[in-house]
């Protein structure tokens, strides 16, 4: 029930109501719940809802944070396409 | 995709999990419940337990809806679903938790009666719409995420004027269950990873209370194993330090407050019920929500006069202690022998985020393994 997922607003709709890009996949949902959602936003879906927008700039500070750990950890640089687990 | 595989990088997963080993104490053993049913899918699904040390033990918590609605309130849907004239619309992870003697919405349906899977409360106000002549329910589960979803579509339903359709409330909330496990003491806590979507809405703020009172380190995380995992470092980091505080690892998407609209078309339509059953807590006060008086017209617990029953869990089941984080999913009997997804006994086998679906789905040979060796 709590599998939520960002997704990118492709298209905003009359009535509060948007279509996603799920990784290529469009899907109609409803922006009731979140207020100035523009076109290319990412927002995080759950049951044909936007529940909460995603914040680019505090998504980058955590990938950063992540980064120096591997820096402090490892000196040998990380494969810029390494596999996900 | 964006988002999403960032936080899923296996090379920094088993750097995090090097940090993990190193800074776990081997003398000392920490319980951390991850509360939600998405994180313990998390956990199962890309191994992370595997990459923590002995001394870290992840306890599954009560945050799967599913899991911890009691068979009195299935059999009410199963009621309801039963009744001439109506149509009942639920989503896709109720219909086979059994009711009263293993009856689930599923066999009700191959029964006869009209019971529709829905994604969202949305489609079931539009079947609504579509059918005049049926009193269309929607079975509303869920915690503080599913919850605004249902606020909408009442208060959508009073300005159509619609008369057909109403919600049988079953909506939950996560504070009260960690209270009421903190209180109990059952389970061996340590710090809690706190839920990620439930806390894009309610915020870090409602987790305050337990790290004061129960001096209980509190890290929310996303769903994602390197978020999981960097919660996971941040709470041993706490525990050692002994320090108790609410963290937040999910700064993309929670912030102190949370979504305060959602937060308002909540507390338009619901207030807080005196007590409510939860399957493995039993009753817990202040715990759920019901329609305010003022949208009377749209609860389907007053138009159908529903009464609730409180019935007993099969006898060996062990789904309540399992949600108490008192028991594994190994340690009940019927797991994995009578007990499988395909023919779930009790609700933590139903839903993918159920403790025990997660152990069976992708933990079921390495925890066996795992056993044969101590």
């Amino acid at each position: 029930m709590c599998l939520a997922i960002p997704a990118r607003v492709a298209e905003l709709l009359e009535n509060d109501l948007a279509v996603v890009d799920l990784g290529g996949v469009r899907k109609e949902i409803s922006l009731a719940l979140v207020d100035d959602v523009a076109l290319g936003d990412y927002v995080i879906v759950h049951v044909g809802y936007a529940i909460n927008r995603l914040d680019p700039e505090e998504a980058e500070k955590t990938l950063a944070l992540f980064a120096e750990i591997a820096e402090t950890l490892d000196s040998s640089p990380l494969t810029p396409h390494s596999s996900p687990i | 995709m964006k988002y999403i595989d960032e936080f899923r990088d296996g090379d920094l997963a088993r750097k995090l999990a090097a940090d993990i080993r190193r800074e776990a104490r081997p003398e000392r053993e920490y319980g951390l419940m991850e509360f939600c049913g998405g994180h313990t899918h998390a956990i199962f699904r890309y191994g992370i337990q595997g990459l923590l040390p002995d001394c870290v033990h992840m306890i599954h918590g009560p945050g799967c809806p599913v899991c911890v609605l009691p068979i009195g309130r299935v059999d009410n849907a199963i009621e309801l679903a039963r009744m001439p004239g109506v149509t009942l619309c639920c989503y896709g992870d109720m219909l086979r938790v059994p009711g009263s003697g293993r009856v689930s919405l599923l066999k009700a349906k191959a029964d006869g009666a009209d019971i529709r899977m829905v994604y969202s409360s949305a489609d079931a106000l539009k079947i609504a719409q579509e059918n005049p002549e049926r009193q269309v329910v929607f079975f509303a589960i869920g915690f503080e995420t599913t919850t605004p979803p249902t606020a909408v579509v009442i208060l959508q339903a009073e300005t159509l004027g619609l008369n057909n359709f109403t919600v049988f409330s079953n909506h939950v909330l996560t504070p009260a269950a960690i209270g009421a496990i903190m209180q109990s003491g059952e389970a061996r806590v340590d710090g809690v990873v706190g839920p990620a979507h439930v806390s894009t809405v309610i915020g870090s703020r409602p987790y305050e209370p337990f790290s004061a009172e129960y001096h209980m380190p509190v890290v929310i995380a996303g769903f994602e194993p390197l978020d999981m995992m960097q919660a996971i470092l941040m709470l041993i980091r706490q525990i050692n330090e002994g320090r108790a505080e609410v963290e937040n690892e999910f700064t993309r998407a929670v912030t102190r407050d949370g979504n305060l609209k959602a937060q308002r078309m909540v507390d338009e339509v619901f207030e807080l019920r005196d007590t409510f059953e939860w399957r493995g807590l039993g009753w817990v006060p202040d715990s759920a929500l019901q329609i305010r008086e003022k949208y009377a017209a749209f609860d389907a617990e007053k138009r159908f006069e529903l009464t609730h029953a409180s019935v007993a869990d099969h006898q060996s089941c062990e789904c309540s202690a399992i949600i108490r984080g008192v028991k594994n999913p190994l340690d009940c009997k019927l797991f994995g022998s009578v007990c499988t997804p395909d023919n779930p006994i009790g609700s933590c086998m139903v839903s993918s985020e159920g403790a025990c679906a997660a152990y069976y789905t992708y933990g079921r040979y390495r925890e066996a393994q795992k056993q044969d060796q101590t």
